[in-house]
């Protein structure tokens, strides 16, 4: 039986970690992930979990010593947000280059400068090509349950890649919602024990991990990567199937929301995703056609499925919390695209930057997204793919 | 023995660059490095035990007997620290 | 027991090996494979390396010179890396989740580079949380693998090649940091200065002391390094003595906050005779510049005597 409880996501995201129990917790305080590591202190204090908590003095050496527990044969797990991941993005990388299934719940909040500590998605959007699978999470639920989640992907044999569980920094981190909890023992059943091929601590068998991998290595090192980024997808599934069966919470590579028979849809991800179903049930009130794709599998990106699922739309707004700095549009933005180019699903699309610095998102902008595509529906242009909404301007 | 070479497919490769044989560096011969020699004049040694530890290169064989044997020449770098170090002159650099 | 080098050579096994590709004669590899060797044969070790010339030629896939495990993560952070090793060995212990007989040490390795200057922040907050392990700094006084840069370790007035010897600026102007005080400062059970000196006595004492504390030790060494200090391959030990009967390096370990010097040379050398064997320093010996050398003997004077009188108060 599910436990019905009341938790912020930073509470969900720490309970789920004592339920996991991981041998090593690595981190360092930020906002607004503080409270992470702070409930799991407690909980360390308290003799509830095994752990070896370690109070690092950085994000930096909270994933070097990730790595280093990770390497060694143990469970490891961090947290941290925007400027914290920012200083561990080099170790990110090699996080995921030694193949090491840590698990990193990353509360988004917006990178620095200047300095913000609210929510957007541009620490997430930074590192979006290190080789970590990347889970976003609507709510406190959503957070919950993909941590339960993450060790059975991440660990699995075909996989063996670093994983981040995504949610907004504030607007699910901080809020208390209601939520459904397992029981620890069937949690512990699910996640199972961390049995690695070749580790540090086994003096049968010496490793050496991390070589200098000159140019006859890197490139088939790197082709591994994305081999394991590849396998990673059915192996979601399989696990999120696993989970039903668990809880009767269903999750596959992206949530359809009233999409099937829609004529126009928004593409997003975590918590506007929760706007954007209010908004859509307004607009099916109304009789317009409205639908909307959450995101929820974002690395590996679900090329196929995604441009199948908006090939029937008459147009669609994806909608980026970071902005790329490019010129052209936001990353999911671009990642939706090309994945509709190439399976020649041909969509008029639109790009909406927004929420940055924690801007707050309303459902008046959602609908005005709304009605912007449903003229673009009639027309079949675009004339400026690369918008903003909540964005302050002048006149003209 | 080592079984990746820079012909290995990718499938064959180890994950991530891990190494399972811890010390198969062995295998590979820095020898050829070497442009001078050092000489071993076992009838000048007198076993003192000052050579073998400053060999960066592990390359001055010691027995059990405690007793260093002619140098292995898969590794010797040809410094010359070994032979500048012996007070005896029983390595001479050629 | 009491030290004798023969039979530690014969009867310990080498856990750094053959076939890795440090420069010849490099002063790093015999002082890397002593400290090794002072383990206890039955022990396991887990090494962690900071990127840096050790790292980058002991293990180039696929090959390893090590015979215990190895982890190398990044430049600035073999601290923290191995704590995360070391955590993960007192969790899973605890747990059960390791065979209860055999014991795992812990050592890192960082050159000069990697520890004084980018990865000191790491070496601090690991020793400052108290894991049980070893940090080695072999200390080659610039940044080596990127071609001799300087570091903090490097020696004032040493020409390097981001502190060059030019016509208005003579080499660095800047004095090195004194990293093993700054362990010291951090309270931890066991700091020392050693190198490669009289058949290694002091540094596998040292290192076998650091080794079997319980709780974070550090251990300085310095590891000559022929192409950065500008001297001939051969004259390694002969470099290494000298900067120890020139009081340059004193060789001498901070046990609980105690200071004790290892060897006081009977007459002092002037620094001078460390000085001129080096092409870093050769721009100190042109006409004109003999202020440089006094002033360089002036700093090791006064290093020295500090050293002295820290021995004498911590032992009142």
């Amino acid at each position: 039986m599910s436990i019905r409880e009341r938790l912020s996501g930073n509470e969900a995201a720490a309970i789920a970690m004592k339920q996991i129990n991981p041998d090593v917790v690595a981190a360092f305080p930020i906002t607004p992930s503080t409270e992470i590591p702070q409930y799991f202190s407690t909980f360390v204090a308290n003799g509830t979990v095994d752990t070896e908590f370690v109070a690092v003095e950085s994000e930096h050496s909270a994933m070097s010593a990730c790595i280093g527990a990770q390497a060694a044969g143990a469970r490891a797990m961090t947290a941290t947000s925007a400027n914290g991941l920012s200083l561990m993005w080099e170790m990110i990388y090699i996080a995921s280059s030694l193949r090491l299934p840590i698990v990193l719940s990353l509360v988004n909040r917006a990178v620095s400068g200047p300095l913000n500590i609210h929510n957007d998605h541009s620490d997430a959007m930074g590192v979006r090509d290190a080789g970590w699978i990347m889970l976003f999470s609507e709510n406190n639920q959503e957070a919950y349950d993909n941590t339960l989640m993450a060790h059975r992907i991440a660990e699995h044999k075909d996989v063996m890649l670093p994983l981040m569980i995504c949610q907004d920094g504030f607007i699910t981190s901080h809020s208390i919602e209601n939520i459904e909890l397992e029981e620890d023992e069937k949690v512990k059943e699910f996640v199972g024990k961390y049995q690695p091929e070749h580790y540090l601590l086994n003096r049968e068998e010496p490793i050496a991990v991390g070589p200098l991998d000159l140019q006859a290595y890197l490139f088939e090192h790197k082709a591994q990567q994305a081999e394991a980024m590849k396998n990673a997808k059915k192996v979601i599934l399989e696990v999120s199937e696993e989970f039903e069966k668990m809880t009767g919470r269903k999750y596959g590579l992206f949530e359809e929301y009233k999409l099937d028979d829609a004529e126009i849809a928004i593409v997003c991800m975590n918590s506007t995703a929760g706007t954007t179903k209010y908004v859509v049930d307004k607009l099916r009130e109304q009789g317009i056609k409205a639908g909307l794709l959450k995101v929820r599998v974002y690395r590996p990106f679900p090329v196929d499925e995604i441009a199948d699922a908006l090939s029937h739309l008459k147009a669609v707004a994806i909608l980026d919390k970071a902005d790329s700095l490019n010129a052209a549009g936001g990353a999911l933005f671009e990642d939706v695209t090309s994945a509709m180019y190439v399976k020649e699903k041909y969509v008029p699309a639109v790009n909406y930057v927004y929420g940055i610095g924690g801007r707050d998102t309303k459902a008046d902008d959602i609908e005005g997204v709304y009605n912007d595509l449903s003229e673009i529906a009639k027309t079949g242009k675009v004339e400026n793919p690369y918008r903003y909404f909540g964005l302050r301007k002048e006149a003209k | 023995m080592t079984t990746i070479n820079a012909n290995t497919p990718m499938e064959k490769m180890t994950s991530g660059g891990d190494i399972y044989e811890a010390g198969n560096a062995r295998e590979f011969k820095t020898g050829d490095w070497r442009s001078v020699k050092p000489i071993f004049l076992s009838e000048k040694c007198k076993q003192c035990g000052l050579c073998f530890p400053v060999c960066p290169d592990d390359a001055i064989p010691v027995n059990k007997d405690c007793k260093r044997e002619d140098f292995n020449y898969d590794y010797c770098k040809g410094c010359g620290v070994c032979a500048k170090t012996c007070p005896f002159g029983a390595i001479e650099m050629k | 027991m009491p030290y004798n080098v023969k039979e530690v050579v014969a009867n310990k096994p080498s856990r750094f090996t053959s076939g890795h590709r440090m420069c010849a004669g490099c002063g790093a590899p015999p002082a890397a494979r002593m400290i090794m060797r002072a383990l206890k044969p039955e022990d396991h070790a887990v090494v962690a390396g900071a990127t840096g010339c050790m790292e980058v030629s002991t293990f180039i896939y696929p090959y390893t010179a090590w015979t215990d495990s190895f982890i190398h993560t990044a430049f600035e952070c073999a601290g923290a890396t191995l704590s995360g090793a070391e955590a993960a060995y007192q969790s899973m212990k605890k747990q059960g989740k390791l065979p209860k007989d055999g014991e795992t040490k812990f050592i890192a390795f960082g050159g000069d580079g990697g520890t004084y200057d980018i990865g000191l922040q790491s070496l601090s907050g690991a020793m400052e949380r108290g894991h049980d392990m070893v940090y080695v700094c072999y200390d080659n006084g610039a940044y080596m693998n990127t071609g001799i840069q300087r570091s903090s370790a490097t020696p004032k007035f040493a020409d390097t090649t981001t502190s060059p010897a030019g016509t208005v600026i003579p080499g660095k102007m800047q004095s090195r940091k004194d990293l093993a005080k700054i362990m010291v400062g951090h309270h931890i059970p066991y700091v020392a200065q050693t190198v490669g000196y009289m058949n290694f006595k002091d540094l596998y004492e040292k290192a076998e002391k650091a080794i079997y504390t319980e709780g974070p030790a550090f251990l300085n060494v310095m590891a000559p390094c022929p192409r950065g200090w500008g001297y001939p391959t051969d004259m390694l030990m002969q470099i290494n003595k000298l900067a120890v009967e020139t009081c340059y390096w004193p060789l001498y370990e901070v046990i609980d906050g105690k200071y004790k010097i290892n060897y006081k040379p009977a007459k002092k050398l002037p620094v001078e005779e460390f000085l001129r064997p080096q092409k870093r320093f050769k721009h100190m010996f042109k006409p004109g510049n003999e202020w440089m050398i006094e002033e360089f003997q002036k700093e090791v004077d006064a290093r020295w005597q500090e050293l002295l009188d820290l021995e004498e108060i911590t032992n009142k």
